[in-house]
């Protein structure tokens, strides 16, 4: 795996609280890296550190190998959480000056920002003042703001929050894009149904801790248990005989298939453990009944963020 | 630096820019013109309410030969003063002259049924003592004594030159020195105000719409107050040198038509047959004095180069406070206390402005241009008058040093102080924030 920022045990203290407690991570290049956690969890302070804008007491950042230096920081773009842009400043300008301090030169910005405000249809906002816009129309401008300078890193603090689905899915798309053209991503947000559409990886962090790290799959595999679901038509007494001798368990029927009213067809939900093979029993299902579906029960990141974060919380309340 | 450049620009573009700039830009020297025109034009207009004194005068002496003076008018009365009190609502006063005025100067009684004003009393004591010393004169019997009183009469001017260390005498007009003294010390301080006040709110600003979070990804925290500072100092130079060319050519004008009057007006009096001599003399030692000394290069650059450097120092020291307060706070209603420490320096500095214009190289004055945070001002009235080397280096020394440290110090509480919301903050926590690891 080509990593593109590793973040090596990093410790930051404010008075009186550990906002990050030796947190490690290792973001591979063009993927988009889910930084996830609840509110207060550090993903803040730790996009901080990233940008410098402030300092870690222990540990270091790796950028594209080397230690993370102060020019680095200009190939960094970073949408915040707050959005903030003058209010009394013309649209156009305001996009140059950002892109100026990004250290474009006034011509480049100016070309970029034309061929940006073309694509997303907004060429007309140019010489309204940003107070005269909606809060979805300055995150747009802020967006293409950050990425102006064609930066390798991109952080987005909850870039979809404000936005309708169609503008949402836009900037998914770009997003997408941007990370397809061989840009990196952190993305960090609350809202996981985002997080499985646009993650490649990610970082759970809670209570200044990283909990749980990996590629979307493996982390919501490795959350599964094992569980699988048959979809059949046919006799549903037989299916449970022939199954009893299978090295798998039949999971309470009551729970996991009210949904089935019509007569003919039915579903089970099976529990079968890692070392079984899986193909000679769904041979036996074959035999028993007519197959329709057999697949395995993933979780949405919406579980497992909820059972890794309530885990963790149980495990370190013991500690205590 | 190119960043702080940016950013400066952008403070200034938008500053300049606005109508507020461009209205105050054009008003202020009105305003000042204004100011010091407006007072000379009241002081001609005389209020017509007349103000009557009964005279009661128990010596005699005194009281047929009061003049009416302005609004004063003096009407002798026959009746005692006992009479009087009780009856005379209508006019302004009693004047009650003893019997032995002569040999006792001071018994003199003004009884008044409003309240009396230095100016009503001058004048009557001053008619009193001419006409008692006119009447000592009379009693040593010298022939043609009016007329020898009047040969007398002498207006006398001075002519002040300043000896410098090699003996060279300079032209020095001490009514100019209190001018520029007063007008380059207010200048200072109200510029130090106006714009430490935008540094405050265009931080405040920048912090409150967030601004802050997206500045911080691409600029240091250091170069986003400095800019800011530097791009604010630059709207302030602009304004002053508007203002300078603005007043230079009113004043130009007005001067143009003083002059002119007071040419006709000499000219008026001299036919009046008013010794003409006499009050030209006057005139013009002092005029041709000022403009001497205004004329002067080495004068000059005194005041306008210790003018700027003062300007440039005392702005940058206290708006670097301004903006390590504004970092710290949410909005404006909380900066009150935080910008006590900032006000009381600057408001007492004005004080002893006031003070130095009378001593202008006294030991409060001399003390008080040393220290960083008020010789700004204090150091700028007492230029005029000349202050040596060895002081102005040692002053200019001190602030540098100073400013230097107070913006090192603002720039570590700004950068913790523009992340932290929804409290506020205590002097204790900003200078813990300044001593934060960053």
């Amino acid at each position: 795996m080509d990593t593109f920022l590793k973040v090596e045990n990093i410790t930051k203290q404010f008075a009186g609280h550990t906002a990050l407690d030796n947190v490690s991570l290792e973001i591979p290049r063009g993927s988009v890296y889910g930084l996830l956690g609840p509110n207060g969890a550090g993903k803040t302070t730790l996009i901080r550190i990233i940008n410098r804008i402030t300092a870690p007491d222990k540990g270091r950042v790796l950028f594209n190998g080397h230690l993370l230096a102060p020019q680095d920081v200009a190939h960094i773009g970073y949408l915040p959480e707050e959005r903030g842009l003058y209010k009394t400043m013309k649209v156009g300008e305001q996009a140059i000056y950002f892109a100026q301090l990004k250290g474009l030169s006034r011509t480049e910005a100016i070309a970029r920002l034309k061929k940006w405000f073309v694509k997303f249809g907004i060429e007309s906002w140019w010489n309204k003042k940003v107070s005269e816009l909606s809060k979805g129309m300055a995150q747009k401008i802020q967006f293409i703001v950050t990425i102006l300078h064609e930066p390798e890193l991109l952080i987005f603090d909850e870039p979809f929050s404000g936005f309708d689905p169609i503008n949402a899915n836009l900037l998914k798309n770009e997003i997408l894009a941007l990370r397809d053209k061989g840009a990196t991503v952190i993305f960090s947000t609350h809202n996981m149904s985002s997080v499985e559409e646009v993650c490649d990886h990610i970082t759970l962090i809670n209570k200044s801790q990283n909990i749980l790290s990996g590629s979307l799959d493996e982390v919501r595999r490795s959350h599964g248990g094992n569980i699988f679901e048959v979809d059949f038509r046919g006799n549903r007494d037989e299916l449970v005989a022939r199954l009893g001798s299978a090295p798998c368990r039949l999971l309470d029927t009551s729970v996991s298939d009210d949904e089935a009213l019509d007569k003919h067809s039915s579903a089970v939900k099976l529990h079968i453990p890692t070392d079984s093979d899986i193909r000679p029993i769904v041979s036996l299902i074959n035999e028993a009944v007519e197959l329709r579906s057999f697949r395995e029960i993933i979780p949405s990141m919406n579980d497992v963020f909820i059972q890794a974060v309530a885990n963790h919380s149980a495990t370190t309340a013991q500690q205590k | 630096m190119g960043k702080i450049r940016i950013i400066a620009a952008r403070e200034f573009n938008e500053r300049v820019r606005k109508k507020s700039f461009i209205i105050t830009t054009i008003l202020m020297p009105l305003f000042f013109v204004a100011l010091m025109f407006v007072p000379a034009l009241m002081m001609n207009i005389k209020s017509d309410d007349v103000k009557e004194v009964i005279v009661v005068d128990q010596s005699g002496l005194i009281g047929d030969r009061l003049q009416p003076d302005g609004q004063l008018t003096f009407t002798p009365s026959d009746r005692s003063f006992e009479e009087l009190r009780n009856q005379q609502n209508e006019v302004f006063g009693i004047l009650v002259v003893g019997q032995d005025i002569a040999t006792n100067p001071s018994n003199l009684q003004l009884f008044a049924y409003e309240s009396s004003t230095i100016n009503i009393e001058t004048a009557i004591t001053d008619q009193v003592r001419t006409i008692i010393e006119s009447e000592k004169l009379k009693e040593y019997n010298i022939e043609d004594i009016d007329a020898i009183l009047e040969a007398i009469k002498t207006p006398v001017s001075i002519q002040v030159k300043q000896l410098n260390e090699s003996g060279e005498a300079q032209e020095s007009s001490s009514i100019l020195n209190i001018a520029l003294a007063y007008i380059f010390g207010f200048l200072i301080y109200m510029f130090v105000f106006l714009y430490g006040n935008m540094v405050l709110q265009g931080v405040i600003e920048e912090k409150s719409t967030k601004v802050m979070e997206v500045m911080v990804s691409s600029v240091k925290p250091f170069q986003l107050m400095m800019g800011k500072i530097l791009g604010i100092a630059s709207v302030a130079v602009t304004q002053f040198v508007i203002w300078v060319v603005f007043i230079l050519v009113i004043g130009a004008g007005a001067m143009s038509l003083i002059g002119g009057s007071e040419a006709v007006a000499a000219a008026a009096q001299g036919g009046a047959g008013v010794d003409p001599a006499a009050l030209g003399v006057s005139m013009d030692s002092e005029l041709a004095s000022i403009i001497a000394t205004v004329t002067a290069p080495g004068y000059l650059l005194r005041i306008l180069g210790g003018f700027l450097i003062y300007f440039i120092g005392g702005y940058l020291l206290y708006a670097a406070m301004f903006a390590a307060v504004g970092s710290a706070v949410d909005n404006e209603k909380d900066t009150n206390n935080l910008q006590l420490p900032i006000t009381i320096p600057l408001m007492l500095a004005l004080f002893v402005m006031l003070s130095a214009m009378q001593e202008p190289h006294g030991p409060l004055a001399f003390w008080f241009s040393m220290i960083p945070f008020t010789s700004p001002i204090v150091m700028m009235v007492r230029l005029p008058y000349g202050v040596p080397g060895w002081e102005l280096a040692l002053s200019i020394g001190l602030l540098i040093v100073t400013f230097v440290a107070t913006v090192w110090l603002a720039g570590k509480i700004y950068r913790v102080g523009v992340f932290m919301y929804g409290k506020k903050p205590t002097f204790r926590e900003l200078l813990k924030w300044a001593r934060y690891k960053y």
